[in-house]
């Protein structure tokens, strides 16, 4: 895969009202911050609390009620104006989205093929050869129902990246694997950034996952979203498991556990639903 | 097998026979022949024994054997066939004609929400009537017997796959249809490449559905409408008093109607190999 070009994100005193005129329920409210170029950024929150928002409005399925969302310094989104979905800000969703009907390989060369960047034969030799590196061998003429859902959610972001966008966002894309599963993930995802850093948007739950990968961990608050706290994550890459018994990695969770925590505590004074 | 080669191989463990005769038992259970064939010659058994003792209300039943002897009557002579032929075409016609109009009526519905408005009114309207209850309006405004029996059997398809193929539509998950936008597809991809094979397993189960209802519709139909077919074949053994030819024609219309759900089967797992694959 080739370097992507650029793929800096400003969210500038983003908001977002849900029925302005109705129940009025303020979703996201001055949310500024940014993704550098090739940053790897997580986002963690209560839930509901807008994340989802920001990055359905990045990635053109959402738009914002008030503020700007730019990419690369162009406009690409804000209240007048929402840019069309397409293959440089590509989703990995929350519960996969594989095509069933398709198998492994078809699904992988959708986007190029569809798109006409690349002729069939070419694609499938692509993204063969993309399974390969990545571990994945005799699977691509298997449906997705034919894959556990680790190898489907690791399917899912070749297919994401054969495209290479200059975002990837993906919305907690691990949330229903278990431990072994996740860690396996977890790897196979800094692996592919290692090789080729690309601006990562990926929403998650789970705080040593953010931390683990992410180089920027932003902590939002009960709805409505604001940022709480902006934490820089000093580990070293390539990243691999064993940076967790380090010094630093328990220093950053603690400090993340008591302010995510704090935030917890006001959601569930609220009545709001506490943390996953 | 050779001698040699049995004495080269190793001494067979006494309970590895044992294991041996209770697998082929399974096996027979398994594919459910045994049980099948039990409950098949148990039936016969007891519908013969329920006349030969004289069962309140089930001694006017023909004997099993008086149903063979007519069915073997029946094959032989052309006009059973004929009955076959004429119903089997009717089916066809209907169900034929009724998928080609529902299921891109349906598709269309699923993925308009202005088509569905103007449609599923009307729709809802007319579902719920019975496809029987079209019968006498059917009669009286088309111009054959063998049209408005068409007709009849195309109702019977129609409501069913409609609703199946909207309601497949609009199952589809929104997350695979967003993946296909954020991917590049077009609002024409959308409805090619995901809407019609997201909606395929809806498809096949409304031609399921609908083939059996078409049956029904059929006989119905033929009983008060139609010259020839398996249901007129039915009636008329009925007129005649014919006792074992109305179990014949009964038995006929059964196999004929589960012809036709298997061959509806097989296509349905053909066009889906992903489910196939299991």
């Amino acid at each position: 895969m080739n370097k992507a070009a650029n793929g800096k994100i400003e969210i500038v005193n983003a908001g977002k009202i849900y029925d302005p005129a109705g129940i009025h329920v303020v979703a996201v409210e001055n949310c500024s911050f940014n993704l550098e170029a090739g940053q790897f950024v997580s986002v963690v929150g209560p839930s509901g609390c807008g994340k989802s928002t920001l990055l359905n409005t990045i990635a053109g399925f959402d738009t914002i009620t008030s503020g700007e969302i730019l990419m690369d310094g162009e406009l690409l989104a804000s209240p007048e104006i929402q840019t069309p979905p397409g293959p440089d800000r590509v989703v990995v969703f929350q519960g996969g989205a594989l095509f069933p009907w398709k198998t492994v390989s078809e699904n992988i060369i959708y986007g190029p093929v569809i798109q006409k960047n690349m002729e069939r034969p070419e694609a499938e030799k692509m993204a063969i050869s993309l399974l390969n590196r990545v571990g994945l061998t005799k699977v691509e003429t298997k449906y997705p129902s034919e894959l556990s859902s680790g190898v489907q959610r690791r399917v899912e972001i070749l297919r994401a990246l054969i495209n290479q966008p200059k975002i990837m966002m993906l919305d907690e894309p691990f949330r229903a694997l278990d431990a072994v599963a996740k860690s396996v993930m977890h790897n196979f995802l800094l692996e592919l950034f290692d090789e080729n850093p690309r601006t990562m948007f990926f929403i998650t739950h789970d705080l040593d996952e953010a931390i683990y990968l992410s180089d920027l961990v932003v902590v939002m608050t009960t709805r409505p979203a604001k940022v709480k706290k902006i934490i820089k994550i000093d580990l070293p890459r390539p990243r691999r498991l064993d940076v967790i018994k380090t010094e630093i990695y328990r220093n950053i969770k603690a400090d993340l556990l008591s302010i995510v925590h704090e935030e917890a505590l006001k959601a569930f004074k609220a009545g709001e639903r506490e943390m996953a | 097998m050779s001698q040699t080669s049995v004495s080269a191989a190793p001494p067979i463990h006494p309970a590895a026979v044992a294991v041996k005769t209770r697998g082929a038992l399974y096996q027979l259970t398994e594919r459910k022949a045994l049980p099948g064939a039990i409950s098949i010659i148990g039936f016969l058994i007891a519908w013969q024994l329920s006349i030969t003792w004289e069962l309140p209300y089930l001694s006017n039943i023909p004997y099993p054997k008086d149903v063979w002897d007519s069915l073997y009557e029946s094959v032989l002579k052309s006009s059973y066939w004929n009955d076959w032929k004429m119903s089997l075409i009717r089916v066809f016609v209907g169900f034929t004609v009724g998928q080609v109009v529902g299921i891109p009526l349906g598709l269309a519905m699923g993925a308009s929400k202005t088509i569905k408005a103007l449609c599923f009114p009307v729709f809802e309207m007319l579902r719920p009537i019975p496809p029987i209850a079209w019968i006498p309006l059917s009669i009286l405004f088309w111009p054959t017997e063998e049209l408005s029996i068409y007709f009849l059997t195309f109702i019977g398809a129609f409501f069913v796959i409609v609703l199946n193929v909207m309601q497949g539509v609009s199952s589809i998950d929104l997350s695979v249809k967003r993946a296909a936008i954020s991917l590049g597809a077009s609002r024409k991809d959308i409805f090619f490449k995901i809407m019609i094979p997201g909606s395929l397993p809806s498809i096949v189960t409304g031609m399921t559905v609908g083939i059996g209802v078409t049956w029904n519709v059929l006989i119905a139909a033929e009983m008060i409408a139609g010259h020839g077919g398996l249901g007129r074949g039915t009636w008329e053994a009925y007129t005649n008093g014919n006792l074992p030819l109305i179990l014949v024609g009964m038995v006929s219309i059964g196999f004929a109607g589960y012809i036709t759900s298997s061959l509806v089967r097989v296509i349905g797992e053909k066009a889906m190999p992903w489910r196939r694959k299991f």
